[in-house]
C-alpha cells in the first residue's frame, strides 16, 4: 500500500509486519520515532504477541535482545551514535553467540563534540563486530531491507544492522509502498532457531573458549558471514518475486557503462550523487556511480567487478578513519588491489554537513582531472581550521576546539546548511 | 522466619536432611534425586562457596519450577569454572553473555517466554521461569544498571547474587561489596589505613528493597534451609525478585577450604551479614542470631584481616567493624526480641 | 540441535573432568566410639540403640540394647549411668538422659512382652553359673544365646542377688526384677534356687558341666569393733536389706544410726525412714564431697529427712545412745580424730561398711589366686583354674550392678570361645569421639527431660518407686537429644555441603559414599559433619 509517511514510521510498520516477538529500545535520536511507533502498535494491540520493553540503556537494550533471541524470540531493537557505542560490548556478544537480532542504526555522528546529525561513524565503528551491515539508500529500501534482514539473520543465525541515515531518511516524508502482511508472511517464515534456551533440551550457551578453539570459532564467524554474499542475491530475487520490486542486494551500479570515473558511496547521499551524475552525463562526462548496499560482509568481488574498468574511483564517505582517511575507501582499495586505478577518498557530510549538488559537481569535475588529493574533505572550511591550528601553536591553553570554532563561525546553534 | 520451628528432631532443620523428618519437610539438597543443576567436574577451587551456593539456589529454583527454568549468568568465577570449552557443568538451559548484563539478558528471556506462552495459548504467565545470577562484581558494580532496570520494570526474573566480597576471578580485587578493612589486591594491607576503607561500598539488598520489588532476601551458604525456603518463596512470586547470598571464598578470604560454611555461619552469628527478607519495600523478618559472637571470631580465621591481628592488634579497627555489626543487629532485629 | 561450535555445549558434560585428581587429602567415613559406649561397664552400644529409639522403633532399640545387656528395666533404675557422665551433650546443655530412655525401653518390653530370640543352634556344652545375681544372670543370658546349656545354682530363695537383697524396692520394684529374670529363664536357662554350691569342682563333676562361671557376690557385711553394751542393737546393713525381702521386717527402733558412707548406707537409712524411724542418722567420718555414695542418692535421702553427721566416727554404743568423735581432715584429706565427743540417741546402729565375699566354694581348687578376699581373674575372666571363670563382686572391681552385668557378658564370650577351643578376641576399639570431633552447631537446643519424682510425703512412708519413668513422648524427645557421636545418623550434611556433588547418598540405612572421581578434598564435609563421622586423611602422592 502506498503511503506518504515519515521514514521512521515506514520502518516501524515494516518491522511490525515481520511479527517481532520482543522489541526493546532506549531513546536516542534519531531512531526514536521507529521504536515510538512500534511501542504504540504493541500497546494499542495492533502488533500482537510482542513484548515491548523500555530499557535503561542501549547496553541493556542489546542485552535484553540477546536474552530474548537466545530464548527463541524474533527480536528487534534500534539505536544510533553514542547508543551504539554504549552497547558495543553486547553488539560483539550478540554476533559471537550467533543470535539473529535485527537492529536499525539511524546513522549519526559520534561525539565529542556531541552532534545529533547524520554521518556513518557510528555504524562503521562496529564494522568488525561480526554483524551484517546493510545501508539503505531511501526509505523504500529501508522498509524492504528490514524485511530481508530478518530472513537473512535467521537463516545465517547472525545479527543484522540495517543502517539508514539519521534525519535524512528517518525524518523524511516520502512515498513508500508498505507491503501487506500476506506478502511479508509469504516471504518470511517463522523463526526456527539454530540454538535455543529450552528446558526440554538444555544447552549451555556462551562457554569460555580458550586458545585451543578460539581461532576456529572466529573463523566460523567469518565463514558464516561470507555465506551472506551468496544468500543476499537469492533473497533479493525472492523478494522481487513476492513484492514486485528490486531491493537489497550487494551493490548497484548507476550510469556506469563506459565510465572513466566511478563514484562510490553508501546510503542516502547516493540520491544526490545520482542527480549530479545524471547532469554530468548529459554534459558528456563519462561518470557513473557504485552504491554499496552491503558493507559487511564486504562484497569484494562484486565491487571489483563493478569498478575494474574505471580509470579512477572516488569514494565519497560519511566517515573518517582518523589518522588514515577513509573507511569505506580502504575497503574499496582492497577490492581493487593490484589494479591500476586511482582511488580517492573524499570525506563528506560529517556531523550532518550538507552535501550539495554544487559541491559534488565541483568535486567530480576536479576528480576527473585527477586534481584532488588522495584524501580530501568536502567543503572543509580551511580558513577556520588553519586559524585554530595557528592559535594552538601560539597558546598552550588554547581552549576547547568546538567552542572556539563555533565562535569563529559566529553561530551558537548548529545549522544544517 | 524460614527456619521451621520443628518438633524436636535431634538436629531439627539445621542439618541438610535428617532421616527423622517427613519427606516433605526435607530439603531439596537432601534428596537423592536433586537436580545437581551444576554438576561435578566444575573447576571451582576447593571449598568454593559460590559453587555450593549456586547448586543450593538453582536446585531449589528447579524444584520450584518443576525443571522449567532458564538461567542467565554474568561473567565471573561461576561462569568461568562451570563452562570452559568443551565442558559445561550446567544441566539446565544456561546462557552467559557479558559481565554486566545478566539481569537484562534474563529480562529478554522472560519476555520471550511470555510471548511463547501467549502464542501457545497458555496465557501471559509462562511456565518457564528465569533466573539470573552473578557475583558481587557483576551485580553490585558493573551489572548494577541492568539490575536496577530489571527491578524497576518489575520483570519476571529472580536475580541471585553470590557475594564473596570481591573480584575473585580476576585475582581478588575490591568491589563495592568488599567489606571495610578487608585486604584485596587493590586495597592492600599497607599504609596507615590498611585494607579497604571505611565509609565506602554498598549493600545492594537494601537498594533492592528501595526499589519496592515484590521480594528481596539475603541468605548464606551456612543456612541451607533458610536459603531454600527463600528461593522457593521467591519462585512463588511473579515480578522482580532478588536474593543475595553470602558465599565465602577460600582463595580471596585467605581461609582454609574446609571453613567455607563455618565462615558464612560466623558472618551471620556476629551480625556482620544480616539475613533478612523484605516484600514490596518493607522488611518483613530476619533470621535471628542463635549464639551471638564478637566479630573477632569471624575476622580472625581470614587472612584478609590478618593485619588486624598482628603484634599490635588493631583494636580500634576491630571496634569499628564490631560497631557495624551491632548496627546490623539493631537495624535488622537480629537478636531474639528484635523488632523484626 | 545443530549447535554453534564451541560456544554452545551439551549439558553436564563436565563429568569428563575428573577433579578428584586435585586432591591432597581425602575424606573417609568412619565410626568413632561414642563416649557413652566407652564409659558403659556393661559394654552397651548406647548410641546404637538410641539411633533406633530416635525414630520411634522402640523394639529395635530394645533388641539392640539387649544384645549386650538383658536387664534394661533394671539398668534404667539402678545403673549409676557413667554413660551420662561421659555424654558429649553436657558440653551443649545437659547430658542425654540415657538411663531414663533405657528404663522406658525396659518397661516397654515388659509391657509388650517382647522376648529374646531362641538360639539357632545348640553347642552341646553345659555351663554352670553359680549365683543368680546380675553377673550370673548376664552370663547365663549370653551363654544361652550362644547355644550353650546353662544352669544357675543360687544359694538363696530368689534370683536377683544384690539386686534383690541389696537394693530397696523403692529403687527397684520387684515385679520389674522378676520380669527381667523370667525372660532370661525363658531362653531355657535352668535356675536352681536354694542350691548352695559348696564345692565347685564337685558340682561341675556331678552336673557334667564343661565350664563354670562363678558370681556369688559379696554378701557378708563387714564389721567394725565398737565397744557396746548389750542394750544397743548393732546389725549389718546387708542383713537389714536382706530381711526386707522376708516376712519379718527388721526391728530397728525409732532412732536409727547408720555407720558408713556408701550407697548401702544411704539405702539402709532411707529404708529405716520408711520403716517408721523418726530419726535416721548417717554417721560418716569424712565430708559430703568425699562420700562414695552417689550425690543424687544423698540428695534424695536428705529430701526424705535422713540426717548426716559428717566428719564423725562412732566410738562407743551404750544404753540407747552412742558416742561419736568429731574428726578433722588433715593436709592429705584423711580424717583425724579431734578428741571432741558428742552423744546421739540411738535404738540401733546399722553398720554399712562394705561387704566380703564367701569364697568357701573354692576351697581346694588348684591354681586359684585369692587376694584381698577376692578371686583374681585374667583379662578373659578366667580364674587360675582352667574352665572356671568368675565375675561380679567376687573379683576385684567396682561393685555395681552394671559392672557385674558387664563381667557376665565378657565371661560368657570368653567361655564360649574357650569351649570351642579358641580364644575370644574382641573387635578393636574405635577411636573416641570426643566433643572436639563434633560440630555441635547443628544440634537443636533441647534441655534434658526430667523424670517425674514421687512426692516427698509418699517417699517417707512407702516403698513406692521414687523415680518415675518417661512417657513415650518425652522418651522419644530424650532419645533424640543423642548427638550420635562418631556415628553417621544420616543427617545428609555431607551430601548437601559438598561443593562438588562428590557424595553419593546410598539410601535409608545405607549411609553415604564418596565419589573420589570428583572429590577435591576441600574438607567441608568433615568440618560440617555434626557427629564426627568423617575424617580427612592424607593422600599418597
Amino acid at each position: 500500500m502506498l503511503k506518504q509517511c515519515e521514514g521512521s514510521h515506514a520502518v516501524a510498520e515494516a518491522v511490525a509486519l515481520c511479527r517481532p516477538e520482543v522489541i526493546c529500545a532506549y531513546p536516542i535520536s534519531p531512531q526514536t520515532h521507529i521504536v515510538e511507533g512500534l511501542g504504540e502498535m504493541v500497546k494499542g494491540g495492533e502488533l500482537k504477541d510482542c513484548e515491548f520493553i523500555n530499557v535503561e540503556s542501549e547496553f541493556a537494550a542489546m542485552s535484553v535482545a540477546i536474552g530474548s533471541s537466545a530464548a527463541g524470540a524474533r527480536t528487534y531493537t534500534a539505536t544510533a551514535s553514542q547508543g551504539l557505542l554504549f552497547m558495543a560490548e553486547a553488539v560483539y556478544n550478540a554476533s559471537g553467540l550467533g543470535l539473529p537480532i535485527v537492529m536499525t542504526v539511524a546513522n549519526r555522528a559520534i561525539g565529542a563534540p556531541i552532534n545529533i546529525w547524520n554521518d556513518h561513524t557510528d555504524a562503521l565503528s562496529q564494522r568488525d563486530a561480526g554483524w551484517l551491515q546493510i545501508f539503505a539508500e531511501n526509505n523504500q529500501e529501508a522498509v524492504d531491507l528490514h524485511i530481508q534482514a530478518f530472513r537473512l539473520a535467521e537463516e545465517l543465525s547472525l545479527p543484522v544492522m540495517v543502517c539508514m541515515d539519521g534525519f535524512i531518511l528517518t525524518h523524511a516524508y516520502e512515498r513508500v509502498d508498505i507491503p501487506s502482511q500476506e506478502q511479508v508472511d509469504a516471504y518470511l517464515p517463522p523463526y526456527e532457531p539454530r540454538q535455543v534456551l529450552d528446558p526440554q533440551a538444555p544447552v549451555s550457551i556462551g562457554a569460555m573458549v580458550g586458545p585451543e578453539a578460539f581461532m576456529e570459532v572466529r573463523y566460523l564467524a567469518h565463514a558464516k558471514q561470507m555465506q551472506a554474499l551468496e544468500r543476499i542475491p537469492e533473497y533479493a530475487a525472492e523478494f522481487k518475486a513476492v513484492f514486485g520490486r528490486d531491493s537489497g542486494g550487494l551493490c548497484h551500479t548507476y550510469q556506469a557503462e563506459g565510465a572513466d570515473t566511478l563514484i562510490v558511496a553508501m546510503g542516502s547521499v547516493l540520491g544526490t550523487i545520482k542527480d549530479v551524475v545524471d547532469e554530468m552525463r548529459e554534459a558528456g562526462h563519462k561518470i557513473g556511480v557504485l552504491g554499496i548496499t552491503l558493507f559487511r560482509p564486504f562484497p569484494i568481488k562484486q565491487v571489483r567487478d563493478a569498478l575494474h574498468r574505471a580509470k579512477r574511483v572516488v569514494v565519497l564517505e560519511k566517515s573518517l578513519a582518523v589518522g588514515l582517511g577513509g573507511i569505506v575507501s580502504t575497503n574499496v582499495r582492497m577490492a581493487l588491489s593490484a589494479l591500476p586505478i586511482d582511488v580517492y577518498t573524499v570525506v563528506a557530510g560529517l556531523g550532518g554537513r550538507a552535501i550539495t549538488k554544487r559541491s559534488l559537481h565541483a568535486l567530480f569535475r576536479k576528480a576527473e582531472k585527477d586534481d584532488i588529493d588522495a584524501v580530501s574533505f568536502l567543503d572543509l572550511n580551511h580558513a577556520l581550521v588553519d586559524k585554530h591550528l595557528a592559535r594552538e601553536k601560539a597558546h598552550r591553553r588554547s581552549g576547547p576546539v568546538a567552542e572556539a570554532l563555533l565562535r569563529e563561525v559566529g553561530t551558537v546553534a548548529a545549522k544544517i546548511a | 522466619m524460614s527456619h521451621q520451628p520443628v518438633k524436636f528432631y535431634q538436629t531439627g532443620t539445621f542439618t541438610v536432611g535428617n532421616r527423622l523428618l517427613a519427606p516433605e519437610e526435607r530439603s531439596v539438597q537432601a534428596s537423592a534425586k536433586r537436580f545437581n543443576s551444576i554438576n561435578s567436574g566444575h573447576r571451582a577451587c576447593q571449598g568454593c562457596g559460590e559453587a555450593l551456593g549456586a547448586r543450593y539456589a538453582i536446585d531449589a529454583a528447579m524444584e520450584a519450577s518443576h525443571g522449567q527454568l532458564v538461567c542467565a549468568n554474568a561473567t565471573g568465577c561461576l561462569e568461568v569454572f562451570s563452562t570452559p570449552y568443551p565442558e559445561t557443568s550446567w544441566q539446565l538451559p544456561w546462557i552467559h553473555s557479558l559481565f554486566g548484563n545478566a539481569a537484562a539478558v534474563a529480562t529478554g528471556i522472560a519476555a520471550a517466554m511470555k510471548v511463547k506462552s501467549i502464542k501457545a495459548g497458555k496465557g501471559p504467565v509462562p511456565a518457564t521461569r528465569v533466573v539470573a545470577q552473578g557475583g558481587d562484581g557483576g551485580t553490585t558494580d558493573i551489572g548494577f544498571g541492568c539490575l536496577s532496570g530489571m527491578f524497576e520494570r518489575n520483570d519476571d526474573v529472580l536475580y541471585i547474587c553470590y557475594d564473596n566480597g570481591g573480584y575473585m576471578n580476576t585475582g581478588v580485587q575490591r568491589s563495592s561489596a568488599t567489606p571495610p578493612a578487608a585486604r584485596t589486591a587493590t586495597t592492600m594491607a599497607v599504609g596507615p589505613e590498611p585494607g579497604n576503607v571505611f565509609g565506602q561500598g554498598k549493600f545492594v539488598p537494601a537498594i533492592a528493597v528501595a526499589h519496592e520489588i515484590p521480594y528481596v532476601a539475603t541468605a548464606t551458604v551456612a543456612d541451607l534451609r533458610d536459603l531454600e525456603a527463600k528461593v522457593k518463596k521467591a519462585m512463588t512470586i511473579r515480578g522482580a525478585r532478588y536474593i543475595h547470598i553470602l558465599v565465602p571464598c577460600p582463595l580471596g578470604w585467605g581461609a582454609a577450604s574446609h571453613e567455607t560454611i563455618k565462615l558464612a555461619r560466623l558472618a551471620k552469628e556476629t551480625g556482620v551479614f544480616p539475613v533478612f527478607e523484605a516484600e514490596h519495600g518493607e522488611i518483613t523478618g530476619s533470621l535471628k542470631i542463635r549464639r551471638k559472637l564478637p566479630v573477632e571470631e569471624y575476622l580472625r580465621p581470614q587472612k584478609r584481616y590478618a593485619h588486624l591481628f598482628g603484634k599490635q592488634p588493631r583494636v580500634e579497627v576491630i571496634a569499628r567493624l564490631q560497631a557495624l555489626a551491632d548496627r546490623n543487629v539493631k537495624k535488622y532485629g537480629l537478636l531474639d526480641g528484635g523488632t523484626l | 540441535m545443530d549447535k554453534p561450535f564451541a560456544i554452545t555445549l551439551d549439558p553436564g558434560s563436565s563429568l569428563a573432568n575428573r577433579t578428584g585428581s586435585w586432591r591432597t587429602y581425602k575424606p573417609v567415613y568412619l565410626d568413632r566410639l561414642p563416649p557413652c559406649n566407652a564409659a558403659c561397664p556393661a559394654g552397651e552400644n548406647i548410641q546404637g540403640w538410641l539411633y533406633h529409639a530416635e525414630s520411634g522403633d522402640y523394639e529395635a532399640a530394645w533388641r539392640a540394647l539387649t544384645e549386650n545387656n538383658p536387664l534394661p528395666a533394671i539398668m534404667g533404675r539402678v545403673c549409676y549411668h557413667p554413660c551420662e557422665g561421659a555424654c558429649n551433650r553436657q558440653h551443649i546443655d545437659a547430658a542425654v538422659g540415657i538411663n531414663s530412655v533405657e528404663r522406658f525401653l525396659g518397661d516397654e518390653a515388659i509391657k509388650r512382652g517382647w522376648a529374646f530370640p531362641k538360639p539357632e543352634k545348640k553347642s552341646g556344652k553345659r555351663v554352670l553359673v553359680v549365683g543368680a545375681g546380675p553377673s550370673g544372670l548376664s552370663a547365663a543370658y549370653h551363654l544361652a544365646r550362644l547355644g550353650h546349656e546353662v544352669e544357675i545354682h543360687e544359694a538363696g530363695p530368689y534370683a536377683g542377688g544384690m539386686m534383690r537383697f541389696g537394693i530397696p524396692q523403692y529403687r527397684l520394684p520387684r515385679d520389674v526384677l522378676n520380669a527381667e529374670v523370667k525372660r532370661i529363664l525363658d531362653l531355657g536357662v535352668v535356675l536352681r534356687l536354694d542350691t548352695k554350691v559348696a564345692n565347685i569342682r564337685e558340682s561341675m563333676q556331678v552336673g557334667k558341666f564343661d565350664a563354670a562361671f562363678l558370681a556369688v557376690g559379696a554378701h557378708i557385711g563387714k564389721r567394725a569393733f565398737i565397744p557396746a553394751g548389750d542394750a544397743t542393737k548393732i546389725v549389718d546393713a546387708v542383713s537389714v536389706l536382706r530381711s526386707m525381702e522376708g516376712e519379718e521386717k527388721p526391728m530397728l527402733g525409732r532412732r536409727v544410726v547408720v555407720y558408713g558412707g556408701g550407697n548401702t548406707a544411704i539405702d539402709v537409712a532411707r529404708t529405716a525412714k520408711r520403716l517408721g524411724a523418726t530419726e535416721a542418722i548417717i554417721v560418716y567420718r569424712r565430708t559430703r564431697e568425699k562420700m562414695p555414695a552417689h550425690d543424687f542418692e544423698v540428695e534424695e535421702a536428705l529430701q526424705e529427712g535422713v540426717m548426716v553427721k559428717w566428719l564423725s566416727t562412732i566410738k562407743q554404743a551404750g544404753e540407747g545412745e552412742i558416742t561419736i568423735e568429731k574428726m578433722a581432715l588433715d593436709d592429705k584429706g584423711f580424717p583425724q580424730p579431734t578428741g571432741e565427743f558428742e552423744t546421739l540417741a540411738a535404738d540401733s546402729v546399722v553398720l554399712a561398711l562394705g561387704q566380703d565375699v564367701d569364697l568357701s566354694l573354692l576351697d581346694g581348687v588348684p591354681g586359684l589366686e585369692i587376694k584381698d578376699g577376692t578371686v583374681q581373674v585374667g583379662p578373659n575372666m578366667m580364674t587360675g583354674h582352667a574352665g572356671i571363670f568368675a565375675g561380679g563382686d567376687m573379683v576385684p572391681s567396682e561393685r555395681t550392678v552394671t559392672v557385674a552385668v558387664g563381667h557376665g557378658k565378657k565371661a560368657a564370650r570368653h567361655i564360649d570361645a574357650w569351649l570351642a577351643g579358641g580364644a575370644y578376641a574382641p573387635a578393636p576399639k574405635h577411636e573416641l569421639a570426643g566433643f572436639e570431633k563434633l560440630n555441635p552447631w547443628y544440634y537443636s537446643e533441647a534441655p534434658h527431660t526430667l523424670r517425674p519424682t514421687l512426692d516427698i510425703i509418699r517417699r517417707q512412708s512407702t516403698f513406692e518407686e521414687v523415680q518415675g519413668g518417661l512417657d513415650e513422648g518425652n522418651a522419644l524427645f530424650e532419645a533424640r537429644r543423642c548427638l550420635s557421636c562418631g556415628n553417621c545418623f544420616e543427617c545428609d550434611n555431607c551430601y548437601g555441603v559438598c561443593p562438588d556433588n562428590a557424595v553419593i547418598k546410598l539410601g535409608p540405612g545405607k549411609r553415604f559414599e564418596f565419589n573420589y572421581d570428583y572429590c577435591k578434598g576441600c574438607g567441608v564435609c568433615a568440618a560440617e559433619c555434626p557427629c564426627g563421622a568423617i575424617k580427612m586423611v592424607a593422600e599418597d602422592i
